[in-house]
């Protein structure tokens, strides 16, 4: 029934997921992707969006490195915003609303078009493990299947437990069953469990809806995507829609506190601060009597609708009549209530920068199950975790991304460092480097090691390379192009910038704060040379940001480089920090736990004094 | 930890001594000192062959600090491994930190505990088996130094730094709520409100700052020169003033031919006395060094006591000698009042104004004049005033949190975009947690999601 090993098995298909069994495929592994259902492939379990703050830099990595994330995106997008335009442009970040059941069925495309992928639809109840290492998995029938590697993506439906109001039930999804076994089978080995929870708001029936009270939200006019391929832009748009909630509907949600699992101890886990349920957010800022509701259609031509700031476990009786009080929601039909869940996950500091875990020899965690919340981060992982294991499999180096390469490499490394209490959400302040992993870059940064990985195309580099030499090209021109007084000081007197007296390379005064390329192409010098180049727009932002920014970039860049002295001196596997007297009694013990890799990582372990590095520096610095 | 920057320690015991040598190990140390240095022979020190002595004068400004003897060690062949330059200077406390000062705001940072052997260690300058008795030096100097830093922020310093960095860092985290939440419904970072507190940490900052000289004058106690014509009775009036026979004391002339210094405590407050070699004109050598070291101690005093004999009159010398140092305060004393009659002391209280009346051998006068020096030097606030700082690792880290948020005050001018102004205060925050103790982003998102109502 089955190939009698195959390199890499993938179990679960949803972000994580999908992305693991494309990056090991299309490396080359024979790839088995088991899921419990093969209708719900890359399926968008809470908001129907990619991307946003700090995640749409992600999604742009996953594409630079050559996964399917940001093409899958572009082709089921069905509004586009880049968030944050008016703050740098490290900030910029791309946001796309998506046809739910369009972007499912793109993911399947992809992965059924890719080589080396094959399917397989059932629960996988156990792994085969021969001595140290994992060999194959055990599926709910009795069936093994053999593998050389093994990457586990379950979401959230390991022991997942559902909770609405005051009745729970076993389940991993709305209508899914939960999946068991796996959980108690690691435990077993030695591996750490916890329970951590999330939620997710009520779908509602859009033609219930008076949008007439509410105020649209388009995308931007001038909408842009996610993958340097050349994927299509958007020629037409869904709008959001905003309204509020109100006093009123929080005294009737408070009427079900009484019955609400988050407030009557049965949810003991702990859910994301900052994607509070709406019963949280009036309890913990009771000062507040409205929180913003964002209306998004689940499609194109679907009507149902997603309830965006409205997750909610409270009884649906409940969440039902609050709703109904929302402005603009008089008269709603719901399609299904907000619900909890609750499911396992496995602390991240198990695990080694490469996805691998500790105990166990090729056997990869990727997304949900170590600790992280949403889609992009999931799939971040899955992509890393699908690299690793076809590395590890062909007996070649791990593949680990830096913290100041990319927010991949940040994400990771905060996982595998300091662990997490709560579910796990990128955010632009937890980059040091912030200036450098930007959302206009990411192929510059990536693109180039992905392809030596034999991961991402040709094509890809080649696109890469000619934006690169054509953005370095203008930067140049701007260094070397002489402007004079009388052209651009009008400019500078609109912009209430103090004018020039002499003539002056060009790339000087573009770096005033107010000045900008569309400032800039008002001189004749330079209006020409985008013409006879003919540069599109990348080429512009890209060399507007390299020459507006360079003082920012070369100081977190030197910031970047002080730092990589540390990352490279090694911490030999197995190093006795018990015989190193000088260390701190709770550094040796956060040492002995976590064994961080480099200097550099211990460095950010929490209770390693900077003194402890030194000791550690001596006995390991040459 | 990182070797492109520049570290500076004394490398002789802290205190008074003779001489005192401070260390300078980094790619530009040469470089640094080159810049503040000149030399006798009018030689560029930076141009000189490693292992070479100078001599030579450091500068800050116009200013003299000290002469001092300038030795160079050229990467790879020195201590550390790294560009090392020693500079003897004079052993006062008041002459270490001025140059130590000097130096870190001149690209040099205080090195940590242990830090020039770990660099000569990283730099292969020992072999491992010397690796364990570094590392336990580490841990124990980080221990002792932690525990000095201790001790001194029990004052209101920590304190206010403390409140400080949490004003700032709950002004970045909404800079910060601003950026990761901008699609939310959330309030935003008030600029007039983040204005007034830059002015204020800038205010605050500067003035810690300041209060450093005074920090140290109080640490190493407020410099007094005692000068004055040969035998006029410096040295019995330091000797009364210390109860004890630390000058040499005799009625020839042109005794105290070096400078003698030391620390009396008067009513709390520590005083340094510097007693110098009478000034007048000498063909004597010797003698010659010590009334151009009079001159030194004169400009490195707050306070001088001009000391004469009450049978002669001084008015023109004292005149000449405030017209010489102008910002100098200085206190006009006529001594041995025992050999004089009444009227002459009347007459001189009405020819030179404020003069004291000493009979340092007697020792009348002696409380009066005590008490004036605690009156003049105006210490009386000292002690209880505000805050001080007395460490060079706090001085370095306040002025590098300072230049930190002088870039924001900047920005904000600029409109600046909040993500690049955050990296500057990012950066003060980190010095400001120097301080006090760590900080990390995880600060900033704890303090967010505690404050704040986030999440759709």
């Amino acid at each position: 029934m089955f190939e009698k090993e195959y390199d890499v098995i993938v179990v679960g298909g949803g972000h994580a997921g999908a992305e693991a069994a494309a990056a090991a495929a299309n490396m080359g592994s024979r790839t088995l992707l088991v899921t419990m259902n093969l209708q719900t492939i890359g399926q968008m379990s809470c908001n129907p969006a990619m991307g946003g703050i700090a995640k749409g830099q992600i999604v742009r990595e996953i594409d630079a490195l050559g996964g399917y994330s940001g093409i899958v995106t572009d082709k089921s997008v069905i509004q586009f915003k880049m968030l944050n335009k008016s703050k740098g442009p490290a900030m910029w970040s791309p946001r796309a609303q998506n046809d739910r059941m369009r972007f499912a069925e793109e993911w399947r495309l992809a992965l059924e078009s890719t080589p080396n992928v094959d399917f397989y639809q059932e629960m996988v109840s156990g792994l085969l493990v021969k001595g140290q290492k994992v060999v194959g998995v055990r599926t709910s029938l009795g069936l093994d299947i053999r593998a050389k590697a093994i990457v586990l993506t379950n979401g959230t439906f390991l022991n997942g437990l559902i909770h609405i109001g005051e009745k729970q039930f076993g389940g991993g999804r709305a209508g899914e069953k939960a999946a068991t076994g796996i959980t108690e089978q690691l435990t077993d080995f030695g591996f750490v469990s916890g329970r951590m929870k999330t939620g997710t708001p009520p779908r509602v029936d859009g033609r219930s809806l008076d949008y007439t009270k509410m105020i649209p939200q388009p995308g931007d006019a001038k909408p842009e995507k996610f993958s340097y391929l050349a994927t299509k832009i958007l020629t037409e748009q869904r709008d959001c829609h905003m309204t509020h909630t109100s006093a009123l509907v929080h005294d009737l949600l408070r009427e079900g506190f009484d019955r609400s699992p988050m407030f009557n101890g049965r949810i003991k886990s702990i859910g994301p601060r900052y994607c509070p349920s709406i019963e949280d957010k009036i309890h913990r800022f009771a000062d507040k009597d409205a929180h913003q509701i964002f209306v998004e259609p689940e499609g194109w031509h679907t009507v149902e609708v997603y309830v965006n700031g409205f997750s909610t476990s409270l009884p649906e009786d409940v969440q039902y009549k609050a709703l109904k009080s929302v402005v603009g929601f008089e008269n709603v039909k719901f399609f299904r209530p907000g619900y909890a869940i609750e499911y396992d996950y496995f602390p991240p500091t198990q695990l080694k920068h490469s996805l691998e875990t500790k105990l166990v020899d090729n056997l990869f965690f990727a997304g949900q199950i170590n600790g992280t919340t949403g889609y992009e981060e999931a799939a971040s992982q899955g992509l890393m975790a699908g690299i690793n294991a076809h590395l590890k499999i062909t007996e070649q180096e791990p593949f680990i991304l830096k913290r100041d390469e990319a927010y991949i490499g940040v994400l990771i490394d905060d996982l595998i460092t300091k662990g997490t209490e709560e579910p796990y959400r990128m955010f632009t302040s937890r980059a040091e480097y912030r200036t450098l992993l930007r959302q206009d870059n990411a192929d510059l940064r990536l693109t180039p090691r992905s392809y030596k990985l034999g991961l991402a195309s040709r094509e890809r580099l080649e696109r890469m390379e000619e934006k690169e030499r054509r953005s370095k090209d203008f930067v140049s021109f701007f260094r070397n192009t002489s402007f004079s007084p009388e052209d651009i000081n009008p400019i500078l007197e609109e912009l209430e910038s103090s004018p020039v007296k002499q003539s002056d390379k060009m790339f000087k005064v573009f770096s005033r704060p107010k000045v900008t390329m569309e400032h800039m192409k008002r001189l004749a010098p330079v209006a020409d040379y985008i013409v006879e180049h003919a540069l599109d727009n990348e080429v512009l932002e890209q060399a507007e940001i390299q020459v507006k920014y360079s003082g920012y970039i070369a100081k977190e860049k030197n910031n970047a480089d002080k730092l990589l002295r540390l990352e490279n001196i090694k911490i030999p596997e197995g190093f006795d920090y018990r015989k190193l007297k000088s260390l701190s009694y709770e550094a040796r013990e956060k040492l002995e736990a976590i064994r961080p890799v480099t200097i550099s990582q211990a460095s950010r372990i929490s209770g390693v004094s900077p003194s402890d590095v030194s000791v550690l520096l001596v006995f390991l610095g040459r | 930890m990182m070797v492109n920057e520049n570290i500076i320690a004394l490398a002789t015991p802290a205190g008074t001594g003779a001489i005192a040598v401070i260390r300078i190990s980094g790619p530009d140390a040469i470089t640094i000192v080159s810049s503040k240095f000149r030399s006798i022979g009018k030689k560029i020190l930076k141009e000189q062959k490693s292992h070479t002595v100078h001599l030579g004068h450091i500068y800050d400004g116009p200013k003299i600090l000290d002469k001092v003897l300038v030795t160079l060690f050229k990467a790879p062949n020195s201590y550390t491994g790294d560009h090392v330059v020693e500079i003897s200077c004079h052993g006062s406390v008041y002459i270490q930190q001025q140059l130590i000062q000097l130096f870190l705001r001149n690209g040099c940072q205080m090195a940590k505990a242990g830090e020039f052997t770990l660099r000569a260690f990283l730099n292969g300058k020992m072999d491992l088996s010397q690796a364990e008795a570094v590392a336990d030096l580490i841990a124990s100097d980080s221990e002792a130094s932690h525990q000095v830093a201790m001790q001194q922020m029990r004052g209101g310093f920590s304190l206010q730094i403390n409140e400080l960095r949490q004003e700032l860092l709950n002004f970045a985290s909404l800079i910060e709520l601003e950026l990761d939440f901008s699609g939310e419904d959330v309030e935003f970072a008030d600029r007039t409100q983040f204005n007034t507190l830059l002015q204020t940490i800038t205010g605050v900052l500067k003035n810690l700052i300041d209060s450093f000289a005074l920090g140290n004058v109080i640490k190493n106690g407020i410099p007094v020169a005692i000068v004055g014509a040969p035998n006029v009775g410096k040295s019995t009036l330091l000797n009364a003033l210390l109860n004890e026979d630390r000058a040499i004391v005799s009625n020839i002339p042109g005794t105290t031919r070096d400078t003698v210094e030391d620390q009396i405590s008067i009513g709390g407050v520590n005083f340094r006395f510097i007693d110098t070699a009478g000034i007048r004109q000498t063909e004597d050598t010797v003698e010659k060094i010590g009334i151009e070291k009079s001159h030194q101690k004169i400009q490195e005093a707050a306070l001088v006591l001009y000391l004469f004999d009450a049978n002669t009159n001084k008015k023109k010398e004292i005149s000449a000698l405030q017209d010489k140092y102008p910002l100098k305060k200085i206190l006009p004393v006529a001594n041995k009042t025992d050999m004089v009659k009444a009227d002459r002391l009347q007459e001189l209280q009405d020819k030179i104004r404020g003069v004291h009346l000493l009979s340092a051998k007697q020792g009348d006068g002696l409380d009066a004049l005590k008490k004036q020096l605690l009156t003049i030097s105006n210490t009386g606030d000292i002690g209880k005033n505000d805050t001080i700082v007395t460490n060079n690792r706090h001085y370095d880290s306040l002025l590098k949190a300072l230049e930190a948020i002088q870039r924001v005050k900047e920005g904000m001018q600029e409109e600046l975009a909040s993500d690049l102004m955050a990296i500057d205060i990012r950066e003060a925050l980190f010095h400001l947690g120097e301080i006090t103790g760590a900080v990390s982003p995880d600060d900033l998102l704890g303090n967010i999601f505690s404050n704040f109502c986030i999440g759709k």
